[in-house]
């Protein structure tokens, strides 16, 4: 069964749609990255998810018992609130104190357990929120930008810990990022989000589909030009195959 | 033991202080200072209330305080800014309340004794009703104590851990509501949102951890809940007003020692 599923999901914030009709689902094991500019509505799609939303349309449906691993896009926790690191990572199931201390460490930042939340640097930060979105075995890790302020090795680090974590406890991992490049190497799929799924597919496939090529270049300028590429075309239905993104569908066709 | 007047004060005291330290540290948290003193304001209107359906103060003032709580819950975050609504909601409910004590007539009620409270003349019933209530209120904190701390840190990582952050709003303000029934008695409706901040306040700068944060200021409570019950004896001062005397003096204490510190 599949982890979860988005069915027309339509969100509205603000008086604002912020999503309309958004379908997708997603397999155990599977790595997903959605990309898309400012204020396309990744976040909202990912909140969504963890029911944070209600839809104004359609549902989300997510497979039964399922453990979600979160790290938001910004955290701002308040001064007066005391947390030092590991009563963090055990928030809200507690966990003894050798398996966080072993959590901190694969995630690059040992030693760190004693410290307060409010006392870490930005990068510090962001790999404490990996590390105890990772702690509960989830099914399924929900990441929000959750390389932003790392540096060069960091972010190495973090995906090639994405690639472990995935063989290890076979979860799912769905992940917004603008490091486009790394986004095509490190994913299964991906999708190009604005408002509306404007495509999706591999990345091998949709960087080798001519049609991609013709309108993106190759290489990471090609991965740029996913942005600059007209958003605003309008999907009749599912399947427009004279559409340039018709590499989309390849994989929804393999079920 | 309980027959002696001080005794039961002392009782009192320490349990109100017991049961407002988790929830004011909450409150401070959540920075809904105001939000506990809305409710407490609400209380008078409760006092009226039952005084003129000859009900029990206690449950009146719940009722009133709990109504009081859900309507400020419920309203925030729809047009109005929440210390606005609670400007509105806390002094009309006062005002609404201190009107309404003026209409009762035949019953002479010593209003004083509801605004700064009267812990001398607590008695058997009115302490088994406070230790009731703070055993309430620390078992409902207790029990969703991890539950609210995360709702409480950001919703969304709440809503991930599937715990609804609303609910525990909910229960939040149900158990303010409850400390406010249990309190008004000892400290008085006008004095019980600084029973709430004030320990939790004064024990910020040396707590770690949470945990350790609502336990010293539960310690902190009951010390200025028992200072200030004997120095009120001792220069014959009203007790609510020198309970929180004493809990600003130690708040002052705290920062010092805390300013001191990092100096050195
Ligand atoms: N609480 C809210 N109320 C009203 N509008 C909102 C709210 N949250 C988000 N929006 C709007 O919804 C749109 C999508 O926001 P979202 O945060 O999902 O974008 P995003 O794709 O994650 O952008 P970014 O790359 O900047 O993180 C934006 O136009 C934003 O202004
Ligand atoms: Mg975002």
């Amino acid at each position: 069964m599949s982890l979860i599923s988005l069915e027309h999901l339509s969100v509205r914030l603000g008086g604002n749609t912020v999503l309309q009709d958004v379908n997708f689902t997603m397999e155990p094991g599977e790595i997903v990255t959605i990309v898309g500019p400012n204020g396309s509505g990744k976040s909202t799609m990912l909140r969504s998810i963890i029911g944070a939303l209600t839809p104004d349309h359609g549902r989300v449906k997510l497979q039964d018992g399922l453990r979600i691993g979160y790290v938001p896009q910004s955290l701002a926790i308040d001064s007066t609130l005391p947390m030092p690191v590991h009563r963090f990572m055990a928030l809200p199931i507690r966990v003894p104190r050798a398996k966080i201390v072993d959590a901190l460490e694969a995630a690059g930042v040992a030693g760190l357990a004693d410290r307060a939340m409010t006392d870490l640097s930005g990068g510090q930060f962001q790999r404490v929120l990996l590390a105890r979105a990772l702690l509960g075995d989830p099914h399924l890790l929900i990441l929000d930008e959750a390389t932003q302020g790392l540096d060069q090795p960091g972010s190495a680090a973090f995906y090639r810990q994405i690639e472990d974590v995935r063989a290890r406890l076979g979860c799912g991992i769905l992940m917004v990022s603008h490091e486009l490049h790394v986004v095509m190497s490190a994913s299964d799929r991906v999708i190009c989000l604005n408002g509306h799924v404007c495509c999706e597919g591999r990345p091998e496939i949709v960087a080798e589909a001519p049609a991609y090529r013709a309108l993106f270049g190759s290489g990471t300028q090609g991965a740029l030009a996913l942005y600059r590429h007209e958003h605003t075309h309008t999907h009749d239905d599912d399947h427009d195959h004279d559409h340039v993104h018709d590499h989309k569908h390849d994989r929804e066709h393999s079920h | 033991m309980l027959d002696d007047f001080l005794t039961r004060a002392a009782l009192a005291g320490v349990g109100v202080a017991i049961a407002t330290a988790p929830l004011g540290c909450f409150v401070v948290w959540r920075r809904m200072a105001y939000f506990g003193d809305a409710t407490a304001h609400a209380a008078i209107l409760g006092v009226a209330l039952s005084l003129t359906l000859s009900t029990s103060i206690f449950g009146g003032v719940l009722v009133v305080a709990l109504l009081m709580a859900l309507a400020v819950s419920s309203l925030s975050g729809k047009g109005y800014a929440v210390d606005t609504l609670l400007g509105v909601l806390a002094h009309s409910a006062l005002a609404f309340g201190l009107v309404a004590v003026s209409f009762l007539q035949g019953v002479r009620i010593d209003l004083m004794a509801y605004l700064f409270g009267d812990v001398l003349a607590v008695t058997r019933t009115d302490l088994a009703v406070i230790w009731g209530g703070a055993g309430l209120v620390l078992a409902l904190t207790a029990w969703r104590w991890s539950a609210l701390l995360t709702a409480t840190l950001n919703p969304d990582l709440a809503y991930a851990s599937n715990i609804d952050p609303k609910r525990e709003q909910l229960i939040l303000t149900v158990a303010l509501a409850l400390v406010v029934a249990v309190a008004i008695k000892v400290v008085g409706a006008l004095l019980i949102g600084a029973l709430l901040v004030i320990p939790a306040a004064t024990a910020r700068p040396f707590a770690r951890t949470p945990e350790a944060m609502a336990v010293m200021a539960a310690a902190l409570g009951a010390g200025a809940a028992l200072g200030g019950l004997w120095a009120a004896f001792h220069f014959d001062t009203p007790t609510g007003p020198t309970m929180v005397c004493v809990a600003a003096v130690l708040f002052a204490a705290s920062n010092a020692v805390a300013l001191l510190r990092r100096a050195v």
